[in-house]
């Protein structure tokens, strides 16, 4: 990693630093950034605005309050289950963030279907979803926890299926080389730009905007959590430090599924070709590992601004209206999107 | 089973049946599900008890009575002059409006007449406060679908209004500002121009939630269809204001009934849907706060000189007599009967409040609705907790 010779156990702490890094400060990031203060100001309101200047220290309060709070058990739950479901939550989120690429070798794995493992692990989260909705033995945590498994299986099939658009164009799974295929590629000859995949799979992005929208069960996916009826949905009955640990995993979630939208459809860690000629560095050179980071940080907080910016605008669907834009619009659309894909890569 | 089980039910029923040979093995319990008296969707406390199979409601049953607070019998220990203190508190968001339909009642037991500029201000702060609490619900209702953005700009042109009522009467809330005979005050100097600025921002109010929340999408999706009621069930259920009028029935007592109070003075208009769904009632209702505005800005041209309060002794004992007076307050028809024996204190109040008959139809309403739809059923029937358990 990064050329330097490292005994194994070095290695291994450094990227487990730099895992919690990659979760967790984009998390806080965001969480300021956008929870905080775009939503304020999208709600002529200020936001926190009392801890440091401009409420930028909120984060550390608000980590102080969840830390001292009382950990409440219900009386009837499943203790195990119920301390362990906010772990399966986030272990989702750490094992998502590890096929990421960041440079040309800033990555903690390179997998040679590293897409195909992303998109696996990040149903394990449904797993600690049901746990959550069961072992509460709150009734409106099952009725959030069913709805919750509902949605996600419903919509990891757009997910995946969008991108297998992008897989079939890159012609690899691995995570790197994708990034390659769009450093490589020319749009009829001109490779200025490289060939970002959201030109021509801009349907597929589309729908893996959408389907990660309701993965993340964000308005105007979310049913499953739906304040106004069920509370909270599964996270009703958690408090303290175990709801800040499903807190951070939404939002850690929503970030790494923005570095992967970036590093399918926008290029991932690369600057457009023309950019690296008019200064005359390689794009693969050692440069990027540190460069690679910044356009990928500044690329997720786009995408998780166009995230947050819907979130906060629209009302939601109700459950089963929401199935029925799973299985009836995005999935035939995400199938046509494959099926002009595969044409299209046969004739050029 | 009884031959009066109602269309809904028997439909729900008999659907049960035919898939009863389907079901013999798979049938499940239902679930008994407590919304409330805590709860988000509530607004206060309010227990709704239901029945539901899977997301789908069997059997509603509200439960009424976490806030009763016994207006009633306080009035009854109470001088007139102290009811409208106890009695602004029964719709906390219109306070205004409460006081007047009872201040109406006893001066018509007492045979005086307000002053004419005093049933002006009267109308202008009873719309003002009409406006007050019909913003707050168009901002409510984007809550319980999911956005919570709407809220916020209800209630920052919201404070606007509230503003111009404290201006004028002391009180955001509670204005306790009418008077037997009168009014307790006059305006304040430049308040005529700034409620007019506030009425121009309530109209662009009204024009950002047509097209936020009315157009939008996902909005209609979750509306229209949604909790419909026909007419004749509204009446039956004896449904008023804006949830009345959305399902097609005219009818307003600001016109439709003999007052003092100015309206036929002003050009304005009752809006009325067909539909009688969530939509409509929203839809509804946001019509309702453009009248509101116009009339207040109307009032405001013509607002006359004079006295403000009428020929009233300083102690104030009503005759003996009983009479109603009901007015359209936000939420509907509120009216009080008032029982004078010529005491210092009334003998007995009763209080009609519009959201108590409202709430009266969601057993009807809500069988065989979704469980998400309860919520925005609820919503939009629009109850305020204490007008519910007065």
């Amino acid at each position: 990693m990064l050329g330097l010779e490292l005994a194994y156990w070095q290695e291994t702490i450094i990227k487990l630093v730099l895992a919690f890094g990659v979760v967790l400060v984009p998390a806080g990031a965001t969480v300021y950034l956008y929870l905080f203060k775009m939503v304020s100001f999208m709600q002529s309101r200020l936001g926190p605005m009392e801890a440091g200047p401009y409420g930028s220290l909120q984060l550390l309060a608000e980590l102080g309050k969840s830390a001292q709070k009382e950990d409440i058990f219900p009386e009837r739950a499943d203790r195990f289950v119920f301390a362990a479901a906010p772990y399966v939550v986030i272990i989702s989120s750490f094992l998502l963030a590890l096929v990421v690429p960041f440079g040309p070798d800033a990555m903690f794995v390179n997998f040679d279907t590293g897409i195909f493992f992303a998109l696996a692990v990040s149903s394990v989260s449904v797993i600690g979803v049901l746990m959550a909705g069961w072992a509460s033995a709150s009734k409106y945590s099952l009725m959030g926890g069913l709805r919750a498994a509902g949605q996600l299986i419903a919509y990891e099939l757009p997910l995946v299926l969008a991108v297998v658009g992008v897989v079939i164009q890159a012609g690899t799974l691995n995570m790197s080389k994708i990034v390659e295929a769009q450093i490589e590629g020319e749009i009829f000859g001109w490779g200025a730009i490289g060939n970002p995949f959201i030109l021509t799979q801009f349907v597929a992005f589309f729908i893996f905007f959408i389907a990660v929208q309701a993965e993340l069960t964000q308005t105007p996916f979310d049913m499953p959590i739906a304040e106004s009826e069920l509370v909270a949905g599964y996270m009703t009955e958690y408090s303290g430090f175990r709801f800040l640990m499903f807190f951070i995993g939404e939002f850690a979630t929503a970030n790494i599924f923005a570095f992967l939208g970036a590093t399918l459809f926008l290029g991932g860690w690369s600057v457009p070709p023309f950019v690296t000629d008019l200064i005359g560095i390689d794009p693969y050179s050692e440069a990027f590992n540190y460069i690679g980071p910044i356009v990928m940080i500044t690329k997720m907080l786009l995408i998780t601004f166009v995230i947050y910016w819907v979130r906060f605008t629209y009302p939601r669907f109700r459950e089963d209206q929401l199935q029925r834009f799973a299985w009836k619009v995005l999935i035939p659309l995400a199938l046509a999107n494959i099926a002009v894909t595969g044409v299209a890569k046969v004739v050029f | 089973m009884t031959a009066q089980m109602d269309p809904q039910h028997a439909q729900y029923v008999a659907a049960q049946v035919a898939d009863a040979r389907v079901n013999v093995e798979l049938e499940t319990e239902g679930m008994t599900l407590n919304i409330g008296p805590q709860h988000p969707a509530t607004h206060g406390t309010l227990r709704i008890i239901v029945r539901l199979d899977g997301e789908q409601v069997t059997e509603v049953d509200p439960v009424l009575g976490y806030m009763h607070r016994g207006y009633e019998k306080l009035a009854e220990v109470r001088t007139y002059p102290q009811v409208t203190t106890l009695i602004n508190r029964i719709d906390w968001v219109g306070s205004f409006a409460n006081e007047v339909p009872f201040v109406l009642a006893s001066e018509q037991l007492m045979d005086i007449e307000a002053p004419e500029r005093a049933q002006y201000i009267r109308t202008i702060l009873f719309e003002l406060g009409r406006i007050a609490n019909i913003v707050l619900f168009l901002g409510d209702m984007g809550v319980q679908l999911g956005a919570v953005t709407p809220m916020f700009y209800a209630l920052r042109d919201r404070e606007l209004i509230l503003n111009q009522i404290e201006s004028a009467t002391g009180g955001r809330f509670h204005p306790n500002f009418n008077r037997i005979g009168g009014v307790k005050d006059d305006l304040p100097a430049g308040w005529l121009q700034d409620t007019k600025s506030a009425i121009a921002k309530i109209m662009s109010f009204c024009d950002q939630a047509e097209g936020l929340i009315v157009g939008n999408e996902i909005f209609q999706e979750r509306t229209r269809g949604v909790g419909v009621i026909p007419a004749d069930v509204a009446l039956t259920y004896g449904l008023t204001g804006a949830n009345v009028r959305a399902s097609g029935v005219d009818w307003d007592l600001r016109r439709d009934s003999e007052s003092p109070l100015p309206y036929d003075k002003v050009d304005w208009k009752v809006w009325t849907h067909p539909d009688g769904d969530s939509f409509a009632r929203y839809w509804v209702r946001l019509q309702e706060v453009r009248e509101s505005c116009r009339i207040v800005d109307q009032l405001l041209d013509s607002l006359p000189s004079g006295p403000i309060m009428a020929k009233v002794p300083r102690i104030i004992k009503v005759p003996a007599g009983e009479a109603y007076v009901a007015t359209e307050n936000p939420l509907g028809e509120m009216g009080y009967y008032v029982v004078s024996k010529g005491g210092l204190e009334p003998f007995r109040v009763k209080i009609r409040t519009a959201s108590f008959s409202n709430m009266s139809i969601t057993p009807w309403l809500l069988k065989g609705a979704y469980m998400p739809d309860v919520v925005t059923i609820l919503a939009s029937l629009y109850f305020i907790l204490g007008d519910l358990d007065r």
